[in-house]
This record gives structure tokens, sequence and C-alpha cells, in this order.
């Protein structure tokens, strides 16, 4: 069901989401999953104002992710 | 127990970076902890020792890694120690409030299969915030032992001793839990692993086959490079695709998402209650600190005063170190009292003491520099100053981590190249550590503080001393720029990075990560310099013009026997002699043969003489104007230099110089450093070649531009 699938970047801080897939290479792809963005987890928006990190809760640690990258992740 | 019972355990500690590891291995090693070499290992790695009931225990402090995928250096380190040296026992530190990221590290251990005990590190935080650990339970479905540790306050390491050294003395018995990754998975894992046990048994004396298929169906390169003739790989690559197709993803990704699952599980029968509760007081913060408009300009300002720290704490202490070397030159020269004019004194004082000597006084300056880069560290906030630098060093091509070696950099290049280990990609980090000899280290002051009060007006100083730092910066951006489009063409690595929470280090472990780094300065200036300072001096006394016996030896060794004070200058007559010497020298007659090429940017013989020197260690440049212009022994504060080189040379030759040894010949140190980090001397070389030409190029622009429009000529 591809309902509201979305990119990380338009999601607002303090929105809960679920990871779908990375839209990358390989290598970052299994670089992400290590540090637990792997398909299915729930993620939370933290910070995305634009001077500073993407700030994404995982679990209970917090990732940052720079350059553009919150566009290729793919949540719902 | 006799004494042949006692037998040595070696136990090697892991975890994810920011778990509180380097303060467990302090709290169990003490003082007594070193740097050694392994072979089959590309770095060094620290040990310690400590001792348990009746056994004596070595602990080696392996690289904080988030996985043992071997995709960094670091991750590679680790790897390849527990698979090589194998340790009787691995500890894997584990942050409480971060568990389950921190457990995958866990995962991988125990599918390699080694003795683990887990330590529960933070574990008096996650109390208070009312999270509670069924360890016993935890223990039984991870199938290891659990130690509940607070390593800042020391508490629960000699537990966490006790089970390793327990572990280890049953390491035979381990059982692992195994690792399952859903049928589809687990029926390719086994088709490999049986593949491999016919084809190449001799593999799985150092792991475990299942490990081995796992890891190749995760797409490991130097696995398949090292089982490339064997016929395996066809097999491996037909898995991988059909895996692909059937579960939409590469093994590599899925895999993960099932370690998690597993550590998920696990997790929900043993732990109670996970609140969001470590990150409330730095949000809080971070709205300052990265706050949109603010975010910039208090980290300009937090940089700002780590170099006003440094330099203007330092001081006094340099002063005593000058003093220091001072008196213990006059000491050693006392030894002789009416001698000749000793080869060995002369080694010793002016090559040994005043070479070395010339280094140490830097150390106060780096040693603060260091402190405070170590305190950004261990707070937590050298994420976010990363963060902020990624988007300026992302346009030259380099990755928001580069930003910590740099900063090391204006202290010292040696460490500063090591510290690029954390970089990730191979690019990105011979990148880096090409171009850090071009950010002004702490040995070319004494180069400024002699040229520029020598050449430029008083409010000048400030400014001058500025636009070289600038000058260094802006090179390196531009090096780096060139280098990423030419050498090292290639994507960006993304942006990723684990934001830990703010927290307040203890003091002791601050320090101790302001030494590691400080430690290699000193050795540098211990041995490479040591060394070089003794060729040194030899190319700049040998061959001597004037025999000793002769009247002319005579009279120089009368000068020596007065004691030389500053405010005194031994005579003229005795002092060119010196002057002639160096001119009859090696170092000298090299002066000479490149005169043309000196004269290009401004500069003569006597330059050119002391930037030999100066190869060995920048500081040196300015001991050897000294002598060059016949002014015996002199520092950089020497007003009769001053009035020398005013008197010989114009600002404009002055800036050039500056110049040169800003952009040019990285010292002995920094070249010996980047052979061994890179791998091979034909970085190296390309490293002091390129900076060198590059040097060499810009000052005669400079040079030649500043000459023909009149500027500074003066």
């Amino acid at each position: 069901m591809d309902t509201d699938r979305m990119s990380l970047s338009m999601v607002q801080p303090g929105q809960k989401v679920r990871l779908v897939t990375v839209q990358a290479g390989r290598g970052l792809k299994a670089r992400l999953a290590e540090m637990g963005l792997v398909p299915g987890v729930e993620l939370e928006v933290i910070n995305r104002n634009s001077a500073g990190p993407f700030i994404v809760a995982v679990k209970q640690s917090r990732i940052m992710l720079g350059r553009g990258m919150a566009h290729k992740i793919v949540v719902s | 127990m006799t004494l042949t019972d006692r037998k040595t355990i070696t136990i090697a500690l892991t975890g994810n970076p920011n778990s509180g590891k380097t303060t467990i291995f302090n709290d169990l090693t003490g003082q007594r902890q070193h740097v050694g070499n392994y072979p089959g290992v590309t770095v060094e790695l620290k040990e310690g020792r400590a001792r348990c009931d009746a056994s004596d225990v070595r602990i080696v402090d392996l690289p904080g890694t988030y996985s043992l995928t071997a995709r960094t250096l670091d991750e590679r380190v680790a790897r390849d120690f527990i698979i090589k040296r194998r340790p009787d026992v691995v500890v894997d530190i584990v942050d409480a409030s971060n568990i389950e990221r921190n457990l995958y590290l866990a995962t991988q251990l125990i599918e390699l299969g080694v003795p683990l005990v887990l330590a529960l590190n933070m574990s008096d935080v996650a109390k208070t915030a009312g999270i509670e650990f069924d360890l016993a339970k935890l223990s039984q479905l991870l199938g290891v032992p659990i130690v509940p540790t607070v390593g800042h306050k020391n508490q629960g390491t000699q537990d966490l001793l006790a089970a390793a050294a327990a572990m280890a003395e049953k390491r035979d018995s381990y059982q692992p839990v195994p690792a399952h990754f859903g049928a589809e998975i687990d029926s390719e894992i086994e088709k490999i692993d049986a593949l491999v046990r016919r084809t190449r048994p001799d593999l799985l004396e150092e792991v475990p086959g299942r490990w081995l298929a796992t890891r190749l169906l995760e797409g490991d390169q130097d696995l398949r490079r090292k089982i490339e003739a064997d016929g395996i790989l066809p097999t491996v690559d037909e898995s991988t695709s059909h895996l692909e197709r059937r579960l939409g993803d590469h093994p590599e990704i899925v895999m993960a998402d099932r370690r998690y699952g597993f550590i998920s599980g696990a997790c929900q029968e043993a732990i109670r209650s996970t609140i969001e509760w470590r990150h409330n007081l730095s949000d809080q913060i971070d709205a300052i600190l990265t706050h949109r408009v603010l975010g910039l300009p208090i980290f300009l300002a937090l940089m700002y005063g780590v170099f006003e720290f440094t330099f203007t704490l330092g001081d006094p202490p340099m002063r005593w170190i000058e003093l220091g070397t001072a008196w213990l030159g006059g000491v050693v020269s006392g030894w002789w009292p009416a001698g000749a004019a000793n080869p060995l004194k002369s080694l010793l004082v002016d090559g040994i003491i005043g070479g070395v000597g010339g280094v140490i006084v830097f150390l106060p300056n780096i040693l603060l520099l260091f402190l405070a880069i170590a305190l950004l560290e261990d707070t937590g906030y050298m994420a976010r100053g990363a963060f902020i630098m990624d988007r300026f060093m992302h346009r030259i091509g380099l990755h928001g981590k580069s930003f910590v070696p740099m900063l090391i950099g204006f202290g010292c290049s040696v460490p500063a190249i090591m510290a690029t280990r954390t970089l990730e990609s191979r690019r990105d980090r011979l990148t880096t550590m090409l171009v850090i000899p071009l950010i002004s280290c702490g040995a070319r002051l004494p180069i400024y503080a002699l040229i520029i009060p020598a050449f430029f007006p008083g409010r000048w100083h400030g400014p001058m001393l500025w636009s070289i730092y600038v000058i260094g910066i802006a090179m390196a951006i531009v090096a780096a720029k060139f280098l990423r489009a030419t050498l090292f063409r290639g994507p960006s690595t993304p942006f990723v990075m684990e934001l830990p929470p703010y927290r307040m280090p203890p003091l002791r472990s601050v320090l101790t990560h302001m030494w590691q780094r400080g430690w290699l300065y000193v050795r540098k200036a211990g041995t490479i310099i040591l060394a070089v300072s003794i060729i040194m001096w030899f190319i700049t006394s040998y061959p001597k013009k004037y025999a000793p016996g002769s009247d002319v030896a005579v009279a120089e060794t009368q000068r020596e026997q007065t004691p030389a004070s500053p405010a005194q200058p031994s005579g003229p007559a005795e002092l060119s002699i010196q002057s002639e010497q160096l001119s009859y020298s090696i170092a000298g007659r090299v002066g000479h043969a490149i005169e043309p090429a000196l004269k290009l940017m401004g500069f003569d013989w006597r330059i050119g003489t002391a930037l030999i020197g100066a190869f060995a260690a920048k500081e040196v440049f300015v001991a050897q104007m000294g002598i060059v212009y016949s002014l015996g022994e002199v520092d950089q504060t020497s007003a009769a230099l001053r009035d020398k080189l005013q008197a010989t040379y114009s600002p404009l030759t002055g800036f050039c110089i500056m110049l040169f040894c800003l952009i040019g010949s990285p010292c002995m140190a920094t070249v010996a450093i980047t052979r061994s980090e890179s791998g091979s001397w034909g970085w190296a070389l390309l490293q002091w070649g390129g900076l060198t030409l590059l040097a060499f190029v810009v000052t005669t622009m400079v040079y030649q531009v500043g000459h023909l429009a009149g500027i500074g000529v003066g």
C-alpha cells in the first residue's frame, strides 16, 4: 500500500515516521543500516533548520544527516 | 599456587565511540599503559596491564567502532586484531542509554564466535531515568555475561575484569548463540559455508565458517580478494542476486535489519521503559549552539578563544623552557674547560640541545591547543562543529570530519595527520593528509616572530601574523579543491554522524586525551628531530675550512671559552670565522649552488642554507640564520639578528621568506608520518615535492610582482 510515502526532508520536527527505503548506493544504505536506519524503524525528526544539521532520532540515538541525505530517505 | 601458575590473559576492549570505553580502559590500567605495535595490524594500539587474582592481564584498547564490517580503517583494525591476534576474551563496552545501537557491534562479535563479555556502561544514568534492565534475561538471550559498570566513577570495573578472566578461563566451552537471518538467507549461508569447507578449509582455522559465509554474502571486499582464485565467488554472487530478488534489497541491508530485529526483540523482553530522557538537556543547549543565526558565530568565537588560550597561556612556560635549554647548553659547554673546539661538544650543544630544545620549547603551546581540542571533543561539541564546518568543507570536496585534523594541524602536523584516521574514505584521508602542512603549525612561529618585527612597524605585527595564517588556510582550501578535482576525483562522502549528547567529561580523561597527541609531538622531537639535528649539525659544520690547531681555530676556541652573552656578542673577527665555516660546509655549498633559484624569490644563499636546516624542523631556521650572519647563538628575539636582516633585505623578501616557509618543504617529521599513515613513500614524496614546488612558484610570483610594482622594496 503505497499511500503516504515521502522523503524524510519533508517531515516536520516532532513528527514520527517509519523508514521505507533509502534511495542511494549500497555502501551508503549499508552504512545507514548499521547505524540503525533499517526498513521499518521508527524515526522522529528533531531538527531541520537549514543552518543546523538535519537530526533524526533512531531508537535512543541521534543521527546527523547532511547534504541532502534526508532527501534520499523515503518514509511513510 | 606456584609462580608458574600465573598466566597472562589478553583482553581486547571494543565498543562504540562515545560509549565510555576509554574511561574504562583507564580505570582498569591506570598508569600502566603504553602504545604498542602489532604485526598484522596497521596502526599502533594502546595497551595496558591489570591484575586479577592470580593472573596478569593485558588489555588492548581497540578503536571505537559501530560495527565490524571493515568499511573504515578503525573497523578493519579492530577486526584484524580480533581475528589475527586471538585475544582470550573480548569485552564490549555498551552504552546503556543507547543500548540497541550499541548492541549491533555485540551481535557481530557473537557471530564471530569470540569469547565475549558485555559491560553495560553508564548504568547509573540509565537507572536515574527509570530504565530497568533484567540483566539475567538479557544475558541469557544474548548468550554472554553482562556486567553493569559506571566508568567515570570506576564502579563495576573490577567485577568486569573478574568476569572477563572467568570467560577467558573457560573460553573453549563458550558456545555463541547462533545467528539467524531468516530462512532464505540462512540457507544461502549454509550453502556457501559448505563450499568453503570443501575448497578452503584452511580459512576455517581463523574464523567460523558461518561467519565467513555471512561476510561473503555481505560483499566484504577483502575476503573476496582473498578467495578470488578458488571458484567460490560465482556461487556467492549467484546467492546474492537471488536474495536481492527475493527480499527486495541487497543481503547486507537485510542482514543489518535482521540483527536489529533480534536486538529489538531481546531488549523488549529484558528492558522496561525506554524514554527519550538523555537528550533533553542537550536539545536545549543545541537550541543555542546550533541556532540558525547564532550557530556559526558561536563556533567562530569558540575557535578564536581556543587560539587565544593557546598563545597567551602558553607564553610563560615557553620562556621557562627557553631558559632551561640555554642553561643546559651552558652546563654541557662547561664540561670542556680549556679544550679545543671539540666536535662532541659542538654536537651536543649546538646540534642536539639546540635542535631538540628548539622543538620542545613549543610543547606548552601545543599541549594547550590539544587540551582545548580534547575538551571540545569529549564534551560532544566537536560533532556539532564538524557539521557546521561540513557545509564549507563540502564545497572544497572534503568532509566535515576533516575539520578536526586541520585544527590539530595548527599545533603540529604529526598528530594532525594521524587524526585523519577517522575519515572513512581513503580519498578524503589522502587529500587531507597532503594539505595539512599548509596549515601554519607551531614550529613556524619563531620564523614569523623573527621576521615580522624585523621588517614591519609595530601596528602591522598583528595583522601580518593573522594574514599568514589566513593565507595558509586559503592555500589549503585551494590545494584540497585541486586535489579533489584531479588526483582524488570522485564523489564526496555523505555526511552521517552520530550526535552524542553533551556531557561533562572527567578531567582525567580529557588530560589523557590531550596527552595522547602531545606525546606524539614529544616523540617526534626525541627521535626524528634528534636524528636530523645531528645530520644538520654535520652538514653545517663540515667540511671545516680551518683545521683544528691552526691560528684561526685557536682564536675560535678562545672565543668559546668566554661564555657568550647576548648583550656582548663575541668579537667580529671570531664570528665571521663562524660564518665562513658555514659557507664552506656542505649546507653552505648547497645554498650557494641553488642561489640562482633563490634569487628569483628574492633570497640569497644564506637564506637557502637556513632553509636547508629548516627541513629538520622549521624551528631550526632561526638558529641557522644566526650562524649565517655570524651572530653566534640567537633566537627569534635577538635584536642583532633583526637589525642585520633589516639591513640586508627588503620587507618584500621578508614576507617571501615567511611565505616560502609556510607553504613549502614540510619538515622531516611530517614526511615520515605521512609515509607511515598513507602506507607508501609515494604520497609522502608527492607531499614534499608538491608543496615545495608550489612554494617556489607562489613565492617567485609574489616577489617578482612585488618587485615590479615596487611594493615593500623599501
